[in-house]
């Protein structure tokens, strides 16, 4: 029976060490061993994006993750993006555009929407949708998240 | 997921030697877009996951005009289309990296595992045969080179023997006037698996208006990827034109051996392969008139 591994990670800023099962992946660690549960299982299987976290500086299912890999990583999850002075600009046009009903899929949503505007703040409407198309919303219809995108892309210039 | 041990091995020959004491019950890990799935499915069981991302010929990426491109079987999918300067000099294989999965696939997720899964529908795989790809090998008798067309030997089974890892992918640098396309078709545009693909890369004369060679593969019409070498091979000296472009179509589409399934009949993908055919010619003839 494999033991556990001990794991040293950055987690939002923060040194975070934990001890993981091989077989646990950083979604499961991240909900079940952390206490981190911004994060959210849809699929489990890498088609719906709401386990979408920040791994290195790439966004990534964090259900097709092995805990265990993520050693000397940096990850943001959900959780790190409001600051003491309020939510991320995406966090409030998600808000403000009312872009989520049932809300289970709204952390990958974000997290998503981050990695694209951190590296494309310029981005259109068709290259959003493009980029978003490894999250699944069953709620909205897209066109609200899309709305709160390109809102937070004018908030954050 | 069943209980798995995690190797780190950091050298090929460690990773052999792990991969070699435990037979099949030991795989290879990339991107674990796949393996991760597969294991949590419970449509494979392992004893231990070999860690790819310390060996540094697994990650390695790079292009020379001279010696081609290195992907070392471990190099995810955003590395190779954010880099200049492969991005320039293989446009067709930027076709499939862009569209396996969605962004966060591509985060993680390798050609080589492509190839190593071995699926039907593997989207890379199409490219790299018609590009001239080979698989680098290393396994506990040595080295050896594997065309990307004899990689594959069945739904995800393909050539390694015990302890054998794929390395890395080795492309030759492009051949001037030469063109590389990908196409699949799917009922949506991104995030889905191909009810059917075509690669094809041609070389033309300098005149642009006549070809010298052309590779066709296919994707999802059989139980590996096909190799559709007549198809390619009818356009060898042929005019750029309608007629040789049909022509050629019509192979691949012999080539084609489909199975009905949920993502498609055999008349519709037989037919897709024809459709894809011409279109990939036609985008490959006019990357190849453009550099």
């Amino acid at each position: 029976m494999p033991g556990l591994v001990h794991v040293q990670t950055t987690i939002n800023g923060v040194q975070t060490d934990f001890l993981a099962e091989p077989r646990q992946s950083l979604l499961e660690v991240l909900r079940d061993v952390l206490g981190k549960t911004g994060t959210k299982e849809g699929c489990n299987d890498g088609n719906c994006g709401a386990c979408t976290v920040n791994l290195d500086g790439r966004i990534v299912d964090s259900c097709l993750v092995l805990a265990v890999e993520t050693q000397g990583s940096e990850i943001t999850t959900i959780e790190g993006l409001a600051t003491a002075d309020g939510l991320h600009p995406i966090q409030q046009a998600f808000l403000e555009q009312a872009a989520l009903q049932c809300g289970i899929c709204t952390p990958g949503f974000i997290m998503a929407s981050k990695g694209l505007l951190d590296q494309e703040p310029d981005a259109d409407e068709a290259r959003i949708r493009h980029w978003l198309a490894g999250n699944l919303c069953r709620c909205t219809g897209y066109d609200k998240i899309v709305r709160a995108v390109l809102e937070a892309e004018k908030q954050t210039k | 997921m069943e209980a798995i041990d995690f190797a780190t091995p950091k050298t090929i020959d460690e990773a052999v030697q792990i991969m070699a004491s435990n037979g099949d019950r030991a795989r290879m890990l990339a991107g674990g877009t796949d393996l991760i799935v597969q294991l949590r499915a419970g449509r494979r069981s392992l004893d231990v996951v070999v860690d790819s991302k310390g060996i540094p010929e697994l990650n390695e990426l790079s292009y020379s005009a001279q010696n081609g491109l290195t992907i070392g079987a471990a190099v995810p999918c955003y590395k190779i289309y954010q880099n200049q300067e492969v991005a320039s000099a293989y446009p067709g294989l930027i076709d499939s990296a862009t569209l396996i999965g969605g962004i966060q696939i591509q985060g993680r997720a390798s050609i080589g595992g492509n190839l190593c899964n071995a699926a039907p529908s593997g989207d890379s795989i199409p490219g790299v045969i018609t590009m001239g790809g080979v698989a680098h090998i290393v396994g506990p008798n040595g080295s050896r080179d594997v065309p990307a067309e004899e990689f594959c030997t069945g739904p995800g089974r393909n050539v390694l023997q015990a302890g054998e890892i794929l390395v890395s992918i080795k492309i030759p640098a492009p051949q001037a006037h030469s063109g590389t396309n990908y196409l699949r078709f799917i009922p949506r545009n991104e995030m889905d698996i191909a009810v059917a693909g075509v690669g094809t890369t041609v070389v033309l004369d300098p005149s642009g208006q006549n070809f010298v060679s052309a590779r066709i593969s296919l994707a999802s019409v059989a139980p590996t990827p096909v190799f559709a070498k007549e198809a390619g091979d009818s356009l060898a000296g042929k005019p750029v034109s309608e007629a040789s472009i049909q022509e050629a179509s019509e192979k691949a589409m012999a080539d084609a051996k489909p199975i009905n399934d949920m993502r498609g009949t055999v008349r519709q993908r037989v037919h897709l392969v024809g459709v894809l055919t011409r279109r990939t010619l036609n985008n490959a003839v006019e990357r190849a008139r453009g550099g």
